[in-house]
Order: C-alpha cells, then structure tokens, then sequence
C-alpha cells in the first residue's frame, strides 16, 4: 500500500505532535515553539500569521487552550491536518496522565506518594501565580493590571459568575479604558 | 478535613460529561479557575486540598493540566468512562466553537472592537488564575513541611519561572525533588515520632 505525498505529511506531524505531548510540561503551549520551528518551518504548511491566529483563537474561545493545536492542524491541512495534531498532541499525556492517576491512587498511603502531593502543592500555587504575573507583565498599563488585580479579588472573596467578570473585562477592553 | 463530611458524587459518566462541558464553556483564556470553583464550591465533588494534589500530578505530567485534570477526577468516579466522559465534556464542544471562531478570526481580527475586547477579557483572566491560587493557598495550612517551608519553595518557582524566566522543564523536577525531598523527611521523622513501626519504608 502506498500512501498518498498529502497522507504522509500527516504521518509525520502526527508523529511529532506524539513526541511533543510527552515533552508538553506546563501545557501544549510551552511546546509552540517546537510547533512553529515544524509546521512553519521545516514542513512549510502554516505561515507565520496564521500560527499566531491559531494561539490567539484558543485564547478567546472558551474551553482548554490546548485546542489551538487542532485550529493550527485545520488551519494547515482542514480536518485531516486538526485530527492530526489534536490526537497527536492529546493521546500520549492523556495516557500518562491516567495510568499516573491510577498508580498513585492505589497507593496513597505509601509516603513517597503523600511526599510528593505535600512537596509539589507549594510550587503548583506558586506557578498559578507565574501564570497570572506572565500574562499582566506582558500588557503593560495601570489600567490593565487594576483590572486583573480587581478580578482575582473578586474571585478569591465573592461568589460573583466568572462569566460576568469575563463580559465585564470585554466590556472594558471596547471602550478602550485597558 | 471537615469539608469531606458535605463531600457529594456525580450521578452518571453522563453527569460527568455535561458538567465538565458547562464548566469548559465558562473557561475563557484557561478553564482553571472555573473548574476550582465549579468542582470544589459548587459540585463539591472533590475538597480544596484533593483538587491542588491533582492538579500538582497535572501539571508535573506533559500535556494540558485541566486535561489531565478532568482524566483524573472522572476515573476517580466512574472509571475509564467517567474519564473519557469527563476528558470528552472538556474537549468536544468548545472545539465545535474554536472551530467556528477561526473562521469568523480572519474577517474581525483587524476589528478595534474586537481587538479591545479580547484585551480586556485577557486582563480578567489574568487576575481569575491569581484569585485561584490565593484561593486554594489555606490548603497549605495542612502540609506536612509546614507553612514557611512552603512559602520558601512557593517563592523560589516564582522567582526562577515568573522573574529569570527559566524554562518549567528544569525548575519543576529541580525545586519539585528539593520540595519532596523536604516533605518526605519531614513525614517520616512525624512517622517515627508518633511510634510508627521504622518498617514502613515504602
């Protein structure tokens, strides 16, 4: 069986993304740049706008942001391309993640498991509070950050819907106050 | 742990499904937040300090932490449907709507509207994340290394990730065996104390 020169080029970006989920420590965005040197780079099948589009998509959309692999995979090659990627990207963590989960669950009781929870808790809040510091440190302006001090308020002392906070915040970027 | 007393399940893999759906939809700019909320607040299905603990095994693993995320509590339920019922709710209707936005992006990304809008709502997800940490830190009052130890560990990954900028790859395994190394130390030296037999090395 041959496959067709379109087939295997998924073949192979389907086999990266495999090799890339399983360095995605932090998430599919701290492998973009392994991502662009690929599909923008080596193989030619995205530009560089339209890998930016594809990262800045998922941001506004709701849900994981780790759909901007399958808006990327559309983007180069429409459904075969999305399915690509997303499987790709998704199917190796995935897989860790649950045998992981498994592992760990029957043998809570072990201490190395319970030294590991106590030990790593620390540094998860912690890189919650980089990812808040990334994201305002990269949009300078007063107004900008008072908006995202005034959300995590809200947020650790009310009940408020994120989702208005959220319209609120979209509100506040059309008058063009951040 | 007097939260667990009030601690409640979902009804079906198909609960699971439906809820983590709802939850992804409110998630614009990382689901996080809402899911912390959702799941520990309104669902009660797991406590502040199980939620931190699975999100600490998702984000050491590869691959997106409100994936592994929603894996781990559906499989913790209803085995591996429930995981692919939570995993799937997560993943299968806001790819519907990111699908259709990238094809709306190319006509409105050059919209100021459009654009401010986006702006805002990225300041507000910013500060959603940070109230979320200072939400689920009282959790901490219960570990084991105690609380400056944590805090000295908390402020080393800040500073490495958020100021030096060093890469996640090297500081979460470099300060994560430090911190477990601390937490395993202090355990078993409690474990002695309190006349634990010296045998349970595991």
């Amino acid at each position: 069986m041959t496959l067709s020169p379109e087939a295997s080029t998924w073949l192979v970006v389907f086999g990266h993304f495999l090799v890339l989920s399983l360095l995605a420590v932090g998430g599919a965005i701290s492998v973009a740049p392994e991502m662009h040197r690929l599909m923008v780079g080596q193989l030619g099948l995205l530009t560089d706008a339209q890998f930016n589009a594809s990262i800045a998509i998922a941001q506004a959309a709701p849900g994981p942001n780790v759909l901007f692999v399958a808006v990327m995979g559309y983007q180069a090659g429409g459904w075969m391309g999305a399915t690509a990627t997303l499987l790709g990207i998704m199917l190796p963590s995935t897989t860790l993640a649950y045998a992981a989960a498994r592992w760990g669950h029957a043998r809570a009781h072990w201490r190395g498991v319970q030294a590991f929870k106590a030990g790593m808790t620390p540094i998860t809040i912690a890189l919650l509070l980089v990812t808040g510091w990334i994201l305002t440190v990269d949009t300078p302006g007063v107004a900008h950050f008072a908006v995202t001090a005034l959300a995590a308020i809200l947020v650790w002392h009310t009940r408020i819907h994120m989702l208005w906070m959220i319209l609120a915040g979209a509100v506040v970027g059309v008058l063009g106050w951040v | 742990m007097t939260e667990s007393a009030a601690l409640r399940r979902p009804a079906s893999s198909a609960d699971l499904f439906v809820s983590f759906t709802w939850l992804a939809l409110q998630g614009f700019g990382g689901v996080l937040a809402v899911a912390q909320r959702v799941l520990c607040d309104d669902k009660r299905w797991v406590t502040k300090e199980e939620f931190l603990e699975l999100l600490a095994v998702g984000q050491v693993l590869p691959g997106p932490n409100v994936c592994n995320l929603a894996l781990m509590i559906g499989d913790r339920f209803f085995g591996w449907r429930g995981a692919f019922a939570a995993l799937g709710g997560m993943m299968a209707v806001p790819l519907v709507i990111v699908m259709a936005l990238a094809v709306l992006y190319v006509e409105f990304a050059a919209n100021p509207f459009v654009a401010g809008a986006l702006r805002g709502m990225g300041a507000v997800a910013a500060g959603l994340i940070v109230g979320t940490a200072l939400k689920l830190a009282p959790a901490l009052l219960h570990n084991p290394m105690g609380v400056p130890t944590c805090a000295a560990f908390g402020a080393a990954t800040f500073v490495l990730v958020a100021l030096l900028r060093y890469p996640l790859v090297w500081v979460l395994p470099g300060v994560g065996a430090a911190a477990c190394t601390v937490a395993w130390l202090r355990i078993r030296s409690k474990a002695v104390a309190e006349g634990a037999p010296p045998a349970d090395m595991s």
